[in-house]
């Protein structure tokens, strides 16, 4: 069920039974998560019809960098790159509770290791769907699917590792830090001669900003419910050594309280994981996808850059009478892989407009729901203990 | 809307383009069948009179925690006598001196108090019910500068005959509650009876008030002063021999109270206190009581018990309050981010969502943070007070060990001046044998008083202590049910405002 509610911030993946690729499990040694990419497919392009291999998290970025690297794809989105596993934060709070442990209850302490283990296992959880969905976006695209990379990706059966270092070799990262520093100001820089683009290039990076910072308080907001969850755990605790030395007929009322604290914290962890993963996930998944796009703009505007240079270096060649055909041979291609670009740019930043709405929407409509179960289950909770201390 | 970029349409389940007119959060196919449930009525916010007291003093004869059920099976025989009407029965505390002895009803400190005995009064308690509500209100600033200071207004409603009206307000100043304080302390706290704490000084939340800062830290202060200073109110008004005590009813009923400057942190009173307060902590590591009676053993350790639980059931409440206040503040701010990024937006629909999203993350935020209030006033001061109260009830014990100590070294004096007797005899001079004997007389009297004040006080104290825990117990179940009730509002509210986006137009 878990896995339903990620993939619904990319609702139209994986329908194409042609070539089908999911995760089906992982492994987490140390820092190192080991993935099984498995993928089931008809196309002949493959060796078998079946078949898993294990992958590390640099081979998603290796393929994810080789295609933003291909000149064919500089008019397609990328999918964004999965970001590495990061279980800092449920590692250093196991660590703090490890040092608090002398002041807890042995129930209490086994209570706050078993909610750090399931925030260790949520974060496990979602870092393999984010995986899976970025391969998930590349087999449902008609051109991505069939880059030759992918195939290995997903069919070489050896290490992949040595490939990896061969690609670094011929690229050394520098395109990449070059996109990432310079497509702000070259984008706003460049004069743009369509509508469309003009319109895309203020909303994209207007909405990146704003993106970001919406992706960053939400996380806040979901952190701050993680928190009150946790605050019940300790409250239920001493609730109950309070019951336990009371010799009263107040000692039923005492546990029925701690009882209802502990069922209370579960409720609002849920609510936490619920807004996390259908708010904050999926802002933070469109985030990325907005910089991909954003990646877009600027490869087709150094395109145009490149356009206009090389009318200028027809022109002097005009003037000098020397190399014009080199010359008009270069305008012409700098015009060809521009009107490309824009041609395939326009189509894919209009379907990623609709691939948000709709996942915005889902996202939406099942977090508002969910709160709403919540809110209901709580109140039901919360009715039954009050009956019960009335009554007593 | 343009089509879609790939070759192979997807499948069309999911998928539908949004006209820009139509509405993203269409009424969904599992709507609530019934409303949100009505919302409780209860105004549960700081602007009241802090938490509704009223139930609190009814006199319910249905309560399982009536004096007959309670703690039974850890008591001696004799506790349930001491409970029933009627003069008090010799009781039999098995203390080390060997002769048992009647406690006089209404003979202790009649020369020093000028209300009646203490024992009548508990009878009393039957005849005229007790109704009583107090509130302080309206805190106003009086004067300027570092003498400036805050003025509540202290509202008491009553229909019982002790006092001269049923409804009457005067003004009061922090230092006259702590003056009201310290003159009970010094009058009870040493024969056993648990006078309720006045709240705490605050040297820091009190200068900002005074140099005049109107903000939101101050206000909240002033708020927090102000239900605290109800609750110590309405708590030393519920201890029946208290409520009697004529520096209450002054207190509460004349226009005019002489200022009470001993109050003050750095005077030299104030002093005094600090010094007499750390001889008593010594004192009290030195006393080695004979506990010959194991109710105080088991009373003493059960509520050392009490305090650590308490307090840390408060530290994990406070965090509480703490992580409920942020989460307000992330939601305020999650809110306007949601905004600008909807008009940021360019697709109609989802810009609309985005703002409605946005206005309810608004008003949501809004219900945290009265949940936030509500952990703090009901759930958490309702502790801070126990754990301070805990500390007079601790403190009624070591009185009582005091009064021990008192009596045995009058004893062991008396002894003493025997055995110097007994060798005066043998010696001729009559002068010193007569102010031996008459010394001895004196001391005679001193050790049955002391012998008397103990068993008093030990009295005294069974009588608190059940009265406080039947007190403490009905006090929680009230307030928690409040409690209780303010997480239920907050939870429907937030339904409402969720389900809001549904019925959107």
């Amino acid at each position: 069920q878990r896995k339903e509610s990620l993939r619904s911030v990319s609702v139209d993946l994986n329908h194409d039974a042609s070539l089908l690729i999911d995760i089906p499990d992982a492994l987490c040694e140390r820092d190192k998560v080991k993935f099984t990419v498995h993928t089931k497919t008809t196309l002949s392009s493959f060796q078998k019809p079946d078949f898993s291999v294990p992958r590390q998290h640099e081979d998603f970025i290796w393929l994810h960098d080789t295609l933003v690297e291909t000149e064919d794809y500089a008019g397609l989105i990328i999918p964004p790159a999965p970001p590495k596993p990061d279980f800092d934060s449920p590692r250093e709070k196991m660590h703090k509770l490890g040092e608090g442990e002398a002041t807890m209850t042995k129930e209490e302490y086994t209570k706050m290791k078993q909610e750090l283990e399931a925030e260790y296992l949520a974060v496990f959880k979602k870092t393999v769907q984010v995986h899976e969905i970025f391969l998930q976006r590349l087999s449902s695209h008609p051109v991505l699917s069939k880059d030759r990379n992918f195939q290995i990706f997903l069919e070489y059966d050896q290490d992949l590792s040595v490939r990896r270092k061969n690609a670094k070799e011929m690229f050394g990262g520098f395109f990449k830090n070059m996109v990432k520093s310079a497509d702000e100001v070259l984008i706003s820089g460049v004069k743009e001669v369509d509508d469309f683009f003009e319109q895309e290039k203020t909303f994209l990076l207007d909405y990146y900003s704003k993106i970001k910072d919406s992706t960053a308080k939400a996380e806040k907001m979901t952190r701050a419910h993680k928190n009150i969850a946790d605050d019940y755990i300790h409250i239920s605790a001493t609730l109950n050594s309070l019951a336990a030395d009371d010799m009263t007929a107040n000692k039923k009322n005492l546990e029925k309280l701690s009882d209802l604290f502990e069922k209370f914290r579960k409720v609002e962890g849920r609510v936490a994981s619920d807004q996390d993963l259908k708010l904050t996930e999926l802002l933070r998944y469109y985030m990325r996808d907005i910089q991909a796009a954003k990646d877009l703009l600027y490869r087709r505007a150094r395109a145009l850059a490149d356009y206009e240079n090389s009318n200028k270096a027809l022109d002097k060649a005009r003037l000098k009478s020397k190399d014009i055909p080199q010359a008009e041979e270069h305008q012409r291609q700098c015009l060809q892989k521009f009107d490309k670009l824009s041609e395939s740019g326009k189509k894919e930043l209009t379907s990623f407009k609709g691939r948000r709405v709709v996942a915005f929407r889902k996202n939406f409509i099942e977090m508002a729901e969910l709160e709403i179960k919540h809110a209901k289950n709580s109140v039901t909770l919360l009715q039954g203990c009050i009956e019960l201390l009335k009554s007593n | 809307m343009a089509d879609t970029a790939r070759d192979a349409p997807p499948e069309q389940t999911d998928f539908h383009e949004l006209e820009d007119g139509e509405e993203l959060f269409p009424e969904p196919a599992t709507t609530q069948e019934s409303q949100p449930a009505s919302l409780a009525a209860e105004d549960i916010s700081t602007n009241s009179n802090g938490p509704k007291q009223d139930s609190l003093f009814d006199d319910d004869p249905e309560d399982l925690f009536a004096e007959a059920t309670e703690e039974v099976s850890l008591d001696s025989p004799e506790r349930d006598v001491l409970l029933s009407d009627g003069p008090s029965p010799a009781i039999t505390p098995i203390t080390p001196p060997t002769s048992v002895i009647t406690p006089r009803i209404g003979h202790t400190h009649d020369d020093m108090f000028t209300h009646s005995s203490f024992d009548e009064i508990e009878e009393e308690e039957g005849g005229d019910s007790f109704d009583i509500h107090i509130s302080v209100s309206d805190p106003e600033k009086v004067g300027d500068g570092m003498n400036a200071y805050m003025a509540y207004k202290v509202t008491t409603k009553t229909s019982m005959s002790l006092f001269k009206r049923s409804e009457f307000a005067v003004k009061r100043r922090f230092s006259d509650f702590l003056g009201l304080h310290s003159k009970l302390a010094s009058k009870y706290l040493h024969i056993g009876y648990i006078v309720p704490p006045a709240p705490e000084k605050s040297i820091v939340g009190m200068t900002k008030v005074k140099v005049g800062k109107e903000d939101q830290s101050s206000n909240e202060f002033v708020e927090k002063r102000r239900s605290a200073l109800e609750r110590y109110l309405m708590r030393t008004v519920k201890h029946p021999i208290l409520l009697k005590d004529p520096d209450v009813l002054q207190f509460l009923e004349s226009s005019e109270l002489p200022r009470a400057v001993s109050t003050q942190a750095l005077s030299s009173a104030g002093l005094l206190r600090m010094v007499n307060k750390a001889a008593d902590a010594v004192n009290k590591m030195t006393i080695k009581m004979n506990e010959s009676d194991a109710w105080f053993e088991e009373k003493q350790q059960h509520f050392e018990n009490l305090d650590v639980q308490l307090r840390k059931l408060h530290t994990s409440v406070e965090s509480l309050v703490c992580h409920r206040k942020e989460l307000s503040v992330n939601t305020a701010q999650f809110a306007k981010s949601a905004a600008m990024l909807g008009n940021s937006e360019d697709h109609t629909a989802l810009s609309r969502a985005l703002s409605q999203l946005a206005e309810v993350e608004e008003k949501i935020d809004q219900l945290h943070q009265d949940q936030a209030n509500a952990d703090f006033y009901l759930f958490s001061e309702l502790l801070g007070d126990y754990v301070r109260l805990l500390t007079a009830v601790k403190g009624v014990f070591d009185h009582r060990m005091k009064t021990w100590q008192k009596w045995q070294d009058s004893q062991m004096l008396l002894q003493k001046k025997r055995e110097a007797e007994a060798k005066l005899q043998f010696t001729n001079k009559p002068d010193k044998l007569q102010q031996a004997k008459d010394e001895i007389k004196e001391l005679e009297g001193k050790v049955q008083q002391g012998e008397r004040d103990f068993e008093q006080i030990s009295k005294t104290i069974r009588k608190e202590v059940s009265r406080f825990e039947k007190e403490r117990v009905k006090d929680f179940k009230t307030i928690i049910i409040k409690y209780l009730e303010s997480l239920v509002q907050t939870q429907q509210q937030v339904n409402k405002n969720i389900s809001y986006i549904f019925h959107y137009n």
